[in-house]
């Protein structure tokens, strides 16, 4: 019968406040996980999707749609650039890599990412089955895309016009699946790789007329202004913005400057803008943080009443237990032990919780890009384990004095 | 042998109760006779070591009690002192069996099954050792407290009240228990009472006035 067996038995006597303490930690512990992990994840997946790409320059607009689209392919792009403005840029000295991408179509809102073969250097893709992409309509996969779309080496599909939906297919092509990447925990796990000319082409008026030829006149009708639209951008050949590398930190201050006042395009650092961008978030986990920090303070004022009201019908107990040889200090650890199982217990469920509404989140997030994992562990959750052993001790700290001071003469006289 | 010698205590400056010396010998039975407000917790407390009288000493077995250290004294208690209480006040949280278990640890013995079973079927409630406190009738508690009380088999062995709040036949029974437990386990017995019914089981008697 160690001090812990009777300070563990003590805690099932009152199921019912012990229960609303451990919720009170629990949900306060699970909100703090839920941040720390979520906060954990974006970041690491801000930093690891724009690793090596000093700047993206794309058709002028919102310099932070520029980077979502581009880099992270969660907005919509800006626009268009002119494919020779962009060559001319790729030819700078300044610059070391230039990767070009052309969006624009999805399937079944996997964007379709026309680039060439920097791409695949910039992000040191490796194709774990079949051959990287070489003729036009050729794809590789990311390994997510393949899972969820049950697509393999040798598949074709449609791809649709747009960054979702799939109303408007585009019937004249199909894509066909030569290449499924390995896993590489970042963006383009969840993309569809091809070459430029094959996004060019499928959006070519004459090619497209051609084969929904015999298909309904009228439905190729209502869809010619549209395509008329198109057609300059075809001719003149755009794409919708390029990936770049230094060669050296010197262009960082002088490039971009070039780039946005003697061009028509603009250049985003994806590092300023997702620092932007996470400073914008940053204000809604901390007010989350302080309403989580709140809950947990709620939590060790209820542990707190809880163990100094019982204490109070348990003096007696405690009063018997000294005549029983139990010295001070036995009394001191046994209140103290029943706060720390208490909060100790209600930190790990919370962690758990917090794990579970983590992944629970992530099943229901509908942006594959920013799925967040709840099976997903860190190092810094072992603070959380101890603040809530500290929270313990800090709300058992006094009824366990008043134990270690009371006066046993005293106690069992008054019955 | 247990002896109290110019033991005096006051709870303030004003008042102080002195009591006169006191020998005990091993294995004999006491009544501890008072009306209440003579100091009969006071001296009670004063015997099961929970209480340091403001002057005097109390020896035991050659053992001066308070002038051991706190620790060593809590031990000293849970080894050599069982206590039965007027009230039984078991530990509500534990079963019979765990609150006889927690006896023996708290006085940092061996937790020893078999002698928790022989104590309970000595005092007839074997059937009752997974039962909480709880569950149990007022004159079961009782008895359970006069086990927890010898399961040490202390050398002394006191009883406070143990009876104003039994009925004739219960009384007589808990009194006839706690003389035949102290015989089984060779502990001397003082009993502190003010209940009449008590008094002819007793040849000793130490009365405070």
């Amino acid at each position: 019968m160690s001090p812990l067996k009777i300070s563990w038995k003590s805690i099932w006597s009152k199921p019912l406040s012990s229960s609303l303490n451990l919720i009170l930690v629990a949900f306060g512990t699970s909100i703090l996980t839920i941040l720390l992990l979520a906060s954990t994840q974006i970041n690491d997946k801000l930093s690891r999707n724009s690793k090596d790409i000093d700047l993206v320059v794309g058709a002028k607009g919102s310099p932070l749609q520029l980077i979502l689209s581009s880099i992270y392919y969660i907005d919509f792009p800006t626009g268009n650039i002119p494919l020779k403005e962009a060559n001319e840029l790729a030819q700078n000295p300044w610059v070391k890599r230039a990767v070009p991408l052309a969006l624009g179509d999805n399937y079944n809102g996997i964007r379709i990412v026309g680039t060439d073969s920097g791409f695949v250097n910039l992000y040191s893709l490796k194709v774990k089955a079949g051959k990287l992409w070489q003729q036009d309509f050729e794809t590789n996969i990311g390994s997510a895309v393949a899972e969820s779309q049950h697509l393999k080496v040798g598949d074709e599909f449609y791809g649709a016009h747009g960054l979702t939906g799939n109303t408007d297919i585009h019937k004249a092509h199909a894509y066909k699946v030569t290449g499924i990447l390995e896993p590489q925990g970042n963006v383009t796990d969840n993309l569809i790789l091809t070459n430029i000319a094959s996004v060019w082409k499928m959006h070519d008026p004459a090619d497209e007329k051609e084969h929904d030829h015999h298909k309904k006149n009228d439905d190729q009708r209502a869809e010619e202004p549209g395509k008329n639209a198109e057609a300059p951008e075809i001719q003149d050949k755009e794409i919708t913005s390029l990936l770049i590398q230094y060669r050296s930190p010197m262009s960082v201050v002088m490039f971009p400057r070039m780039v946005n006042q003697s061009t028509n395009m603009q250049a985003a650092s994806p590092a300023m803008e997702s620092t932007r961008l996470f400073s914008l978030i940053g204000v809604g986990v901390d007010t989350l943080q302080w309403f989580a920090l709140l809950i947990m303070a709620i939590a060790a004022i209820s542990v707190f009443v809880n163990l100094y009201n019982s204490l109070k019908e348990r003096s007696y107990d405690l009063a018997i237990m000294r005549t029983l040889g139990a010295s001070r200090s036995k009394l001191f650890l046994i209140v103290i032990a029943e706060g720390m199982m208490l909060t100790f217990a209600g930190t790990l469920a919370g962690i758990l919780l917090g794990h579970a509404t983590l992944q629970l989140i992530g099943h229901f997030q509908e942006s594959s890009q920013a799925r967040l994992s709840g099976l997903v562990f860190l190092n810094s959750e072992i603070y959380l384990l101890a603040a809530g052993l500290a929270i313990g001790i800090f709300a058992a700290i006094i009824p366990a004095i008043q134990a270690y001071k009371s006066n046993i003469s005293e106690i069992l006289s008054k019955s | 042998m247990i002896q109290l010698k110019t033991v005096s205590h006051s709870y303030n400056s004003s008042h102080t109760i002195r009591f006169k010396d006191w020998t005990i010998t091993d294995g004999s039975q006491w009544l501890l006779l008072g009306e209440s407000g003579s100091g009969k917790t006071t001296l009670l407390h004063i015997l099961t070591g929970i209480l340091k009288p403001s002057a005097g000493e109390l020896i035991m077995d050659e053992v001066s009690l308070y002038k051991l250290s706190p620790k060593a004294l809590d031990q000293y208690r849970g080894r050599h002192i069982g206590i039965v209480f007027q009230r039984p006040h078991l530990i509500k949280s534990l079963t019979i069996t765990e609150n006889l278990l927690l006896a023996q640890s708290l006085a940092k013995l061996p937790e020893d099954q078999q002698r928790i079973e022989e104590v309970l079927e000595s005092l007839d409630i074997t059937a009752k050792k997974k039962s909480y406190p709880s569950q149990l009738s007022q004159g079961q508690l009782q008895r359970v407290s006069i086990a927890r009380a010898v399961i040490n088999k202390p050398s002394l062995l006191i009883a406070d009240e143990p009876t104003s709040s039994l009925d004739d036949k219960n009384a007589r029974s808990v009194l006839e228990l706690l003389m035949q437990q102290s015989a089984l386990n060779q502990s001397t017995l003082v009993v502190a009472t003010h209940d009449k019914r008590v008094k002819d089981a007793f040849t000793h008697t130490y009365e405070l006035k």
